[in-house]
């Protein structure tokens, strides 16, 4: 017992530290940032505007590809086939790449000589330097955490669910609309709000794809290059805030959305 | 009406072999065999949900082993009951009209009926994770009845459920059956067959061993799986003594045990059966030798729902039933020598 007691204070010491680890550097940010320069950047319109920009792109990438990888995460999750460990390497590449790299790779498809980048200018679209890019190079950096958490989801949602609703006349699309969604909806949710939250974050990837128009991690680094840190520290402050307020916000949203449920 | 015709399936550790059936429209049919003998495989075949590589399943005489589950108007109650958790009881009982598209008015009025039949109709709003076994198994019913099936499912509907709650559900069961709906239901409970079915099929081992109504199948049983399941413990295989004038004949169990039997069958070899109840027991020899006695040691004494029940080793074993009174009075130990009789009228010959 007194053992026990023993380890937990060593756990709950080295637990605290790890935490410390993390606050205080935003800590610090807070403190070191005058009230004035704080309320200085709000009004600033180049920063709003970014700001904008990067919860849009963010928004965007995540509800565009979720209609493509949910119904991949729930095959990942039900279907056996040949070559399954190499798809589920793909899809977990992008995490484990410097995201600098993801971006020089991407880039190859986007710009006018790639393959993506020739069927879009066929359609008139462009995509290094403008939103569109942004909206792919977060997509690509973030996609493994909705496919990973839905696959999850799905994984944990019985079979013999899905089978009981073809039983009862469903087809497979409706079985999945109707029982295999709503089932895993917590994972997908999840999901979702972590791709939202890394595509917002993510800054290697976009500043080789799109310099400009600039999303917030961009006039950071730009900010802090040109101007130096006292710069840069208000707008990195505010736009912690604003990632903040909204990962907790969808986090207390699904919650409730959850309770409701149950 | 439904023919399941040379079905075989394999899995990694165990094998589906020649299964073969046929039920006819309205009949209730019931697949009889302990845990682990494929009865829910065959089901969940019939109802398209494990995929057949040898063998045909026709409906109506229309083949349908390889129509899609949702096309198959065959209904399925899972043992489990596989209710969706995220819908209310109303919801989950309306799932299969409301997937069809059904007219408001229609889906209210097919609810209600259901509802009021199997007695949930104040359950409606309350959510699958608040209902009991039995809630849950007629709920899971009800959906399935939305169907309106061709042929109703059941996978061990009664396994989860109370004595009473087990004699409501047969009751609901029999008028179902009686109002002209086609049922296949599996069990491992014989009593469940017999109160229940108008012909069962026996399952052992992945392959189907016997069928025929409840009486045929347990009086004649086909081998000593099928007698036991029956509740027929002293079931043994026999030749027949050849050419004899008597009016009894000998049916040899083994090298040292024969039987004087009662029979005019002309066959070589069959089976024979004693009712636990018309054997008896003493602690001497009885004096009539016309009789069939055997010495030998009781082995174990069970406690059984009425008295007990006696395991005797006279070179085979015999399960003797007495009476509470009988055992206190005799004060019956394990290892005691005592003699075995039967009348040769007690032993009836199944030839095959």
């Amino acid at each position: 017992m007194v053992q026990n007691k023993g380890i937990s204070l060593l756990f709950t010491f080295l637990g605290a530290l790890v935490l410390l680890f993390i606050i205080a550097p935003l800590g610090s940010l807070l403190l070191h940032s005058s009230p004035a320069e704080i309320s200085e950047t709000i009004v600033d319109k180049e920063v709003t505007k970014s700001i904008a920009l990067t919860l849009w792109s963010s928004m965007l990438a995540t509800s565009i590809f979720a209609f493509f990888a949910i119904p991949l995460a729930f095959t990942m999750a039900r279907k056996e086939f040949f070559g399954k460990k190499l798809i589920q390497g793909i899809i977990d590449l992008p995490v484990v790449i410097p995201h600098s790299a993801a971006g020089i790779a991407l880039l190859t498809v986007i710009s006018k000589q790639g393959i993506i980048g020739k069927t879009g200018g066929l359609l008139g679209m462009e995509f290094p330097g403008h939103v569109s890019g942004i909206v792919l190079a977060m997509a690509f950096v973030s996609l493994p955490f909705l496919i990973n958490a839905a696959r999850d989801g799905f994984s944990a949602v019985p079979e013999r669910l899905e089978k009981a609703a073809l039983n009862l006349g469903a087809t497979p699309f409706k079985a999945f609309i109707t029982i295999s969604i709503p089932l895993a909806w917590r994972s997908i949710l999840s999901g979702l709000i972590m791709m939202f939250a890394r595509g917002m974050s993510e800054f290697g990837a976009v500043i080789i794809v799109a310099y400009h128009p600039m999303i917030t991690p961009v006039m950071i680094y730009e900010r802090f290059g040109a101007f130096g840190l006292k710069y840069a520290r208000p707008v990195a402050l505010i736009f912690i805030a604003v990632c903040l307020v909204f990962f907790i916000l969808l986090r207390y949203l699904s919650i409730s959305k959850r309770n409701g449920k149950s | 009406m439904v023919k399941v015709e040379n079905l075989h399936i394999e899995f990694d550790s165990f094998s589906l072999k020649d299964i073969y059936f046929h039920v006819k429209k309205g009949e209730y049919f019931m697949l009889l065999g302990a845990s682990g003998a494929g009865k829910s495989v065959v089901l969940e075949s019939i109802a398209g949900l494990i995929p057949i590589k040898k063998g045909n399943i026709l409906l109506n005489d229309k083949n349908i082993t390889s129509t899609a589950i949702q096309k198959r108007k065959i209904g399925l109650v899972f043992q489990d009951f596989a209710l969706f958790p995220h819908l209310s009881v109303k919801e989950n009982i309306c799932y299969p009209l409301k997937i069809r598209k059904t007219a408001k008015p229609a889906i209210e009025e097919k609810l209600k009926a259901l509802s009021c039949e199997l007695n949930i109709d104040h359950l409606l709003d309350r959510k699958i994770e608040t209902l009991s076994g039995g809630e849950k198994q007629r709920v899971a019913l009800a959906r399935t009845l939305t169907l309106e099936p061709e042929v109703l499912l059941l996978d061990e509907p009664l396994s989860s459920m109370d004595v009473g709650l087990k004699g409501e559900l047969r009751r609901i069961l029999r008028r179902l059956n009686k109002q002209g709906q086609t049922i296949i239901h599996v069990t491992h409970d014989y009593e469940e067959a017999i109160s229940l079915a108008s012909r069962i099929a026996i399952m052992h081992e992945g392959t189907l061993i016997q069928s025929g109504t409840p009486k045929e199948v347990f009086t004649h049983p086909k081998n000593k799986f099928v007698a036991n399941f029956g509740g027929i413990k002293n079931f043994y295989e026999a030749k027949l003594e050849e050419n004899t004038q008597k009016e009894t004949i000998k049916a040899i169990i083994t090298e040292n045990i024969s039987f004087t039997i009662l029979t005019k069958l002309k066959a070589k070899t069959g089976s024979v059966l004693i009712g636990q109840k018309n054997i008896i027991i003493s602690t001497d020899k009885h004096p009539t030798s016309s009789i069939n006695q055997f010495k030998g040691i009781i082995q174990e004494i069970i406690p059984a729902r009425l008295g007990y029940e006696l395991l005797i080793d006279c070179g085979i074993l015999f399960y003797v039933a007495i009476t509470t009174d009988t055992f206190n009075e005799l004060n019956y130990k394990e290892e005691q020598m005592v003699w075995v009789a039967f009348n040769p009228s007690a032993v009836k010959f199944i030839p095959g």
